[in-house]
């Protein structure tokens, strides 16, 4: 059986869960799956990865490079301690990053967003999720892996690990880290995402958006029409073509038209909720639950039915 | 005092790339995406890094060269950059149709290597595959290193001090050059043509680079349109937010 390699995504020594989902991806490749978990110090996140089930062996990746995101040092840890064979990871923006460079270390072709495997056949979206295209694999290829698609690996497996040391140098330098305003979750890291449009009428009333964000754990996105009016709203909350691409369970879009350049950033998530005065809003054609009121009405009520049912 | 910087010609690329206008409709004829009635755009995140590397040459000397790679009607772009102030375009010559990353990557490189590059810009991802991996992926073909997503710069003679959203926050970079440097929004409205660039533009010619066609190691099956969602439920009036809080939760499990 031939080898897949994964490639954990781990963030300050830290295992994303998202791998649980690599792990499955792998499986269905067919081949014999070898788990790479880099770190400073890998050794707790590698023996939670040694558990997901059908992982054939772990190799905790010790290299001081890890300490800061820096992606030609953590190709070359990485390609060091990799054998030869399909290579899996996350589709965050830096495993995409990594992966780019890992393919052409590897000599091999780079597919980003993998949404299907069928065999040697991979599909996945191209034009911001307007089409899909499938592509044949004449060779080991790198791949990273949508979150939100593939199901999760159990937890019910006790790989074996190896350790391995490297000493990559690093190409650039953090020279600082200027912490966010605000504690609050980015829209790339939300499971629910509650985003506002012009429709907002002023930046305030994101407050009312931040409320109900509060209420289900969820992140304050917006669309361009929002962050180019208000200097209050960041580039970071947008969410489109120009902006974030995100795949979250639930995305509440109020006072948003549903243009395609936005829907480009959020039509594969799993559910849309539409809040929009007009019921012929182009929005209400990609939402599962479509609301005509305006957020006015609708926002104070959405608030207390959640407040009664999350407590 | 930077007088000096005047000496200083610093090799500048833009990596540009032409995609279907993002407002196109994406038809499927014969299982293949049908782009013959597509208008043709300069990629929006292109955009920035045009607009960056003029910036960089403002501040501290040097040449621009913006470089694509295509077919003869990826000359429109290259004109479009020349009428906004680059000081050279040039393109690849490749044919229509499907170029996998390492073809793509591995004939780029090639291109930055001869024309003499020392700093190389590109947009975060392109507006057609998505992906973004042909920053770090020429990059690492240079043995460069890269810093991705940057969303805003201050330009030395030799490095660069670069901010780049990251999970704490913002990341402030410094890196020497060369370097390969992806561009989010950030840095300011891209720049627009007057009419003196475009004048001059219609008459530049674009530098055709030899490079070998390099194959790869995918090919396309097939185009598909992503599955129709079934239709949702509409309710008309905010006294129905309570019936949707309740699908979300008993129907769609979200909450
Ligand atoms: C190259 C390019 C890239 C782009 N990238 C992006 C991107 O990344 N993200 C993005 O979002 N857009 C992007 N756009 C812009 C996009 O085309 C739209 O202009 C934008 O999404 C519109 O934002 P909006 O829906 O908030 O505003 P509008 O289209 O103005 O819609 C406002 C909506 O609010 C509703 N409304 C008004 N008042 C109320 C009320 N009181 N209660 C409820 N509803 C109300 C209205 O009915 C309307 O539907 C891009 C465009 C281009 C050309």
């Amino acid at each position: 059986m031939s080898e897949i390699i994964i490639l954990a995504e781990v963030i300050n020594n830290t295992l994303k869960e998202s791998t649980a989902e690599v792990v499955t991806a792998a499986l269905s490749l067919g081949g014999n799956p070898i788990l790479i978990v880099p770190g400073t110090s890998p050794d707790s996140a590698a023996s939670m990865a040694a558990t997901y089930e059908g992982v054939g062996s772990v190799i905790a990746l010790q290299d001081d490079c890890f300490s800061n995101f820096d992606s030609a040092a953590w190709c070359e840890a990485i390609a060091s301690v990799a054998p030869p064979g399909h290579l899996l990871t996350s589709s965050s923006s830096m495993g995409k990053e990594l992966a780019a460079r890992l393919a052409v270390s590897r000599n091999s072709t780079i597919i980003q967003d993998v949404i299907k495997i069928e065999g040697s056949n991979i599909t996945h979206p191209i034009y911001s999720g307007k089409a899909h295209e499938t592509v044949s694999l004449n060779g080991p290829s790198v791949m990273t892996i949508r979150s939100n698609v593939f199901k999760p690996s159990g937890n019910g497996g006790s790989a074996s690990i190896s350790n391995v040391n490297t000493s990559s140098n690093l190409r650039t330098s953090l020279k600082e880290m200027v912490a966010k305003a605000s504690e609050r979750l980015d829209v790339s890291e939300a499971d629910i995402i509650i985003s506002g449009g012009r429709g907002m009428g002023s930046p305030n009333n994101f407050e009312k958006l931040y409320s109900i964000a509060d209420k289900l754990g969820a992140a304050v996105g917006a669309s361009r029409a929002a962050v180019d009016t208000w200097e209050e709203i960041p580039h970071s909350m947008q969410v489109g073509q120009t902006g974030k691409t995100v795949n979250p369970s639930l995305y509440i879009a109020v006072g948003i038209s549903g243009a395609i350049q936005h829907l480009a950033g959020m039509r594969t998530s799993k559910y849309i909720v539409a809040i929009n005065k007009d019921g012929t809003a182009p929005i209400f054609r990609h939402a599962d639950y479509g609301i005509i009121a305006t957020w006015e009405e609708a926002l104070p009520i959405l608030e207390q039915e959640l407040g009664t049912l999350l407590g | 005092m930077g007088c000096l910087s005047w000496f200083n010609m610093v090799e500048i690329l833009v990596l540009i790339k032409q995609v279907p206008d993002t407002n196109a409709k994406i038809e499927i004829k014969d299982g293949k995406a049908d782009l013959s009635m597509v208008k043709w755009i300069t990629s929006p995140y292109d955009e920035y890094a045009l607009e960056v590397a003029l910036q960089h040459k403002e501040a501290v000397g040097g040449t621009v060269t913006a470089l694509t790679l295509g077919p003869a009607r990826c000359d429109k772009i290259l004109k479009d950059a020349k009428a906004l102030g680059v000081d050279n375009i040039a393109r690849i010559d490749a044919p229509e149709g499907y170029l996998d990353s390492f073809s793509v990557q591995s004939m780029l490189a090639e291109a930055c290597n001869s024309l003499g590059a020392e700093i190389i810009y590109c947009g975060k991802a392109a507006a057609d595959t998505n992906a973004g991996s042909t920053g770090p992926g020429v990059a690492e073909k240079l043995g460069w290193p890269s810093v991705a997503n940057v969303t805003n710069i201050i330009f030395g003679e030799s490095s660069l001090e670069l901010m780049q959203p990251s999970f704490e926050g913002q990341a402030k970079i410094g890196v020497n050059l060369p370097a390969v440097i992806t561009c989010d929004k950030g840095m300011g409205e891209p720049r627009r043509a007057n009419v003196k660039g475009i004048m001059m533009a219609k008459r530049a010619n674009v530098d055709l680079i030899g490079v070998e066609t390099v194959g790869g190691n995918t090919s396309v099956v097939g185009h598909a349109s992503p599955p129709d969602k079934p239709p949702g439920k509409s309710f008309d009036g905010s006294e129905h937010v309570s019936t949707v809080v309740k699908l979300l939760r008993d129907e769609a499990n979200v909450i």
